[in-house]
């Protein structure tokens, strides 16, 4: 029993994290019909925001909040400089062109503030463990999954109920007659982008409170794993992205609890078959209602 | 109302539309007809803003819609269902509704889509399920309420009728009609030219991009051309 609620926090804990991701990478596919490779500089941009907000002495949870705004606002500057004068374009030049970004993000990083990891102070609260019986779970753990369910509720809420949220929605099922609808193309690409900012920073946020710092890659290992979430669970459907997350979040998990220590290595390489076996028998995902997005 | 003046649409180097002019009058139904290729959805697409036009004008209310986007064509009044129905398959059919007026205020669009469902009672029933599980017909009932949510100045229908059981068929067309005797000007596209002359005022007849005859729908409803071409009568 101890053992099986451990291995659900980890679950639940890898899983809602991919699950952000992926999410944020799906909501601007849906619209755009490319993965923006540049989704994991969001999360980096998020640390080194919270990273000089808490020098500044400011309380954690407002820089934290702060943070993740800058990280939707530098989402949506991304959409404005880069990609909106390649609108109509093909997918593979946004995709090449999102490559381009995140390596000069990279570089900047680099050069402009540091190579190394910056550490970030994590308040006493998420630190140490809770224990139930014999089972100790991370308290970071516990935020990043009441953190991840609360704002997967949030996003369901307003993209099923708030106007703007059924725009979006209407404009990635079918764009062009959306806009004959009156719903303004460029308002919805940049409320997606902005939306897949906010969730790059929530992640990134839950992603920093278990490791303490900040550096120039940062977001380029859960940005390879949010889009094999999302490429497995399928890019038309939010809910792929959710489906995706979990998955490879309880396959993550499985692995480290049932591979000898001396294995575990090898815990990416099963990650990567799983996606070649999606890619071969299941191309476009668990979810696959509308393979062919509308730009 | 709608006038369109010697409009071209090319795709490249190959003429979809070439040079047609014609216009639907205030509360009238008028159908374009034409064989596949004919150009009809081209020249609807253009209307929409959805594909550029190479030449020629296009106004709605003596104003022309050259420099307006497609998003504020919706705002003049200007509504669509397009070939295909091509409703939002992962949004309800409220949320469908709601989407096609979303350019009215909260309070009005919900005026609305109350309209719509008492005068469309099949979407009632199916208010909460996925637009994407409907029936032909009911999608096609769908796109053309969501097309109504903003009680156009101009309602633009494209084949309406496509690929619908033929029971169906009757029911777009009963619909369509009671949509023109209710005052909304229509302008409707379509390859049942039985049908859809038995209900318009005027009709034109499009072939290879151009519009080769045009009068009355009644005249035309017995012309013998028409009638050995599209209808398959022969006198």
């Amino acid at each position: 029993m101890e053992a099986f609620l451990q291995f659900l926090v980890s679950v639940l804990n890898l899983g809602s994290i991919y699950a952000l991701l992926a999410l944020g990478l799906v909501v601007v596919f849906g619209l755009l019909g490319f993965l923006n490779f540049a989704h994991g500089d969001l999360m980096t941009l998020f640390g080194y925001a919270l990273f000089f907000m808490l020098g500044w002495d400011m309380p954690f949870v407002l820089a934290a909040v702060l943070a993740i705004v800058f990280a939707g606002l530098c989402a949506i500057a991304m959409e404005r400089i880069a990609f909106r004068p390649l609108r109509g374009r093909s997918p593979m030049t946004l995709l090449i062109t999102s490559f381009a970004i995140s390596g000069a993000l990279h570089v900047l990083f680099q050069v402009l503030i540091s190579p190394r990891s910056k550490p970030i102070q994590i308040p006493e609260l998420l630190s140490g463990y809770i224990t139930f019986g014999e089972v100790y779970i991370s308290r970071a753990q516990i935020f990043t999954v009441v953190i991840a369910v609360v704002s997967l509720l949030l996003l369901n809420l307003f993209l099923s109920r708030s106007r703007l949220g059924i725009a979006l929605r209407a404009s990635a099922d079918d764009f062009d007659i959306a806009r004959t609808m009156g719903i303004q193309s460029n308002r919805v690409i940049a409320l997606a982008f902005f939306l897949s900012g906010i969730l790059a920073g929530v992640a990134a946020l839950l992603w920093i409170s278990q490791r303490g710092a900040v550096f120039p890659a940062l977001g380029l290992t859960p940005m390879i794993k949010a889009l094999i979430a999302a490429i497995i669970g399928g890019l038309s459907n939010p809910k792929g992205a959710l489906y995706g997350g979990f998955l490879l979040g309880a396959l993550e998990a499985t692995l480290l609890n049932v591979l000898p220590n001396e294995y575990v290595v090898f815990r990416d390489a099963a990650v990567l078959l799983l996606l070649v076996v999606f890619l071969v028998f299941r191309p476009n995902g668990i979810i696959a209602s509308n393979p062919e997005p509308m730009r | 109302m709608l006038k369109v003046n010697n409009l071209e649409v090319n795709y490249g180097p190959v003429a979809a539309v070439k040079g047609i002019s014609f216009e639907v009058q205030k509360g009238e139904l008028v159908t374009i007809i034409g064989a596949n290729g004919a150009g009809k959805s081209s020249t609807l697409n253009a209307i929409m803003g959805l594909v550029a036009m190479t030449a020629g004008e296009i106004e709605l209310s003596g104003q022309s819609l050259a420099e307006i986007s497609v998003e504020k064509r919706a705002c003049m009044g200007l509504a669509f269902s397009p070939e295909g129905r091509r409703v939002f398959n992962s949004l309800s059919v409220i949320d469908n509704l709601r989407a096609g007026g979303m350019t009215l205020s909260s309070s009005k669009s919900i005026e609305r889509m109350d309209v719509m469902l008492e005068q469309f009672p099949d979407l009632r029933e199916r208010a909460h399920q996925d637009a994407g599980t409907l029936s032909g017909g009911e999608q096609q009932m769908l796109a053309i309420a969501r097309a109504l949510m903003i009680d156009p100045s101009c309602l633009i229908l494209d084949e309406p009728s496509l690929g619908l059981a033929p029971k169906i068929v009757s029911q777009v067309f009963k619909l369509i009609d009671d949509l023109r005797r209710s005052g909304v000007t229509i302008l409707l596209v379509e390859q049942n030219v039985k049908k859809s002359l038995a209900i318009a005022d005027r009709a034109y007849v499009m072939e290879l991009g151009c519009i080769v005859q045009s009068g009355s729908a009644q005249e035309l409803i017995h012309d013998k051309e028409i009638r050995d071409r599209y209808l398959g009568v022969v006198d």
